[in-house]
């Protein structure tokens, strides 16, 4: 009997573990899946958790109820990879030993890297949508907060959907309006790139957004402190921008156990093949999702494409055949524009969103990169999608791995 | 679209970045590096030498890479590349400023 070990029940880990359940037979392979939690984050629902048009139940379910019959759900800490002797230390004294390991451990954000950002005023007037308690300490905040200076910041790239954002400042936006108070708010974004917007095809067709609702942008900020006493963000360049509510996307690093295993780079991101997802360190180990170093988004859709892609690959692996090298960085995200508008935008390594049809080429019905009223119930439909179908490892219908390039405009 | 600097012609995109590394030299990147207004100095070139190899190695620029560099810091970065100083050393050595998926 061989045992694939899969690190991390995420949408990623989780999403695998359905698949290869299917693909390897229970008389050769024991399929185990480690994770400290009891709980299962619906990440993409942490946007609208502060503006209470999600309730906690709407994006919490137990992890239990997403892991297949036949695959053992492991619910311990971990507290190290032993890459050489393949096996997984616990923090009990366990050892887990594996022919195949999965890495699906994620990404998760790390304030302390910047002075003065997770001290006193930390989800007190400086807070993050990135995680459950974050996203909740702000849905408290917002619902009686009397307006002034909300300033939404990225601290570094890369973070985890990198729209989200500009789609929280969109929200807002939405969200004092119909609480009749944005004339009470000056809302400003503040991005360490060049602007809101850094792909030309998205510049040329969002770019009027901004001054639409009435956001000030300011760019190449590389933030070098938060003055917790002055309430305002410091740059390395001497800027300053002050603040009565900071919305800030910290830091996001690999966890910790990536880095205790010495499998990371700086930021405990585990290097892996861009176009097979098999590490670069060890050929028995495959990384998934926000756990690995590709230059994709890190993203649920990103997983979800990846785990088409690596199912297949293991089961190669297993037979000793060459891996496929398909992986093209697809992602697929709807954003939300605000006043029950979204975008729909469609990417991978090579190609930026452009304007076109989605997923029938010259159809639609979803229009990508334009707001749309349609594109927004979607992004609501995903939830039930993401819940019932992604998780299961069930094929989205019309939505391939690899990213189509009829329907789009990219000339 | 195809733009000629020092003399050369070579592909870029609507920001004058260009968009095939393996057409940059040192003289294209002088070129670029006076339409900014920047007089480069050997310190200049040791921050471009090491964003390329970075490049090449497929690692996204951020401001954490150069604070670990050990080949500048973040103070020096700033002087010998004022006003964006990624995307402006970006510019020059050739390779895509740090963006984000939109």
């Amino acid at each position: 009997m061989k045992r694939l070990l899969i690190l991390g029940a995420g949408t990623a880990g989780t999403m695998m573990a359905n698949h290869l359940r299917h693909q390897l037979p229970a008389k050769d392979w024991e399929i185990d899946i480690v994770d400290e939690r009891e709980d299962h984050y619906y990440q993409p629902g942490f946007l609208f958790l502060p503006f209470d048009i999600y309730t906690p139940e709407d994006i919490i379910k137990p992890i239990r109820e997403f892991i297949p019959a036949g695959v053992n759900l492991i619910n311990e800490k971990i507290n190290k990879i032993a890459a050489d002797k393949n096996h997984v230390e616990m923090a009990n004294g366990d050892q887990l030993t594996y022919d195949i390991l999965i890495v699906a451990t994620g990404a998760k954000i790390a304030p302390e890297e910047i002075e003065g950002m997770n001290g006193s005023e930390w989800h007190k007037s400086v807070f993050d949508f990135y995680t459950f308690e974050g996203a909740l300490a702000l849905r408290n905040k917002l619902r009686t907060w009397e307006g002034g200076k909300m300033v939404v910041h990225i601290t570094e790239m890369p973070i985890k959907c990198p729209v989200a954002p500009l789609e929280f400042s969109f929200l807002a936006d939405s969200f004092f309006k119909h609480k009749h108070m944005r004339d009470k708010v000056e809302l400003t974004f503040v991005t360490p790139l060049s602007g809101a917007f850094t792909k030309p095809k998205a510049t040329d067709a969002l770019g009027h957004l901004l001054d639409e609702k009435k956001i000030n942008l300011v760019s190449d900020f590389a933030i070098e402190k938060v003055d917790e006493e002055n309430k305002k963000i410091v740059c390395y360049d001497g800027r300053e921008v002050p603040f009565d509510l900071l919305v800030t996307v910290p830091t996001n690093k690999g966890d910790e156990v990536i880095g205790r295993s010495g499998l990371g780079d700086d930021l405990n991101f585990v290097p892996t093949n861009k176009a097979t997802l098999q590490s670069k360190a060890y050929q028995n180990i495959f990384v998934i999702g926000d756990a690995s170093n590709i230059p994709a988004s890190k993203a649920g859709s990103v997983a979800h494409f990846e785990a088409e892609i690596l199912t297949e690959n293991i089961t190669r692996y297993i037979k000793g055949e060459p891996l496929k090298e398909e992986f093209d960085g697809h992602a697929n995200c709807f954003v939300e524009t605000g006043g029950g508008k979204a975008l729909l935008i469609d990417f991978n390594y090579t190609h930026e969103p452009v304007e076109g049809t989605f997923p029938f080429p010259g159809v639609g019905p979803l229009r990508l990169l334009k707001e749309s009223r349609m594109n927004h119930m979607g992004k609501l439909a995903f939830r039930w999608i993401y819940w019932n179908m992604l998780l299961k490892g069930t094929h989205i219908p019309f939505v391939t791995a690899e990213m189509q390039e009829a329907g789009k405009h990219f000339n | 679209m195809e733009k000629v600097i020092a003399g050369k012609t070579v592909s870029v995109n609507d920001e004058g970045y260009m968009t095939d590394f393996k057409q940059w030299d040192k003289e294209i990147g002088l070129a670029i590096a006076q339409e900014q207004n920047i007089n480069m100095t050997d310190r200049h070139w040791a921050v471009i030498s090491y964003l390329q190899d970075e490049y090449k190695k497929e690692v996204p620029l951020s401001i954490r890479k150069i604070r670990n560099s050990n080949v500048v810091d973040i103070k020096e970065f700033y002087q010998l590349f004022p006003q964006g100083p990624l995307k402006t050393a970006a510019k020059i050595a050739g390779i895509p400023k740090p963006a984000s998926c939109i």
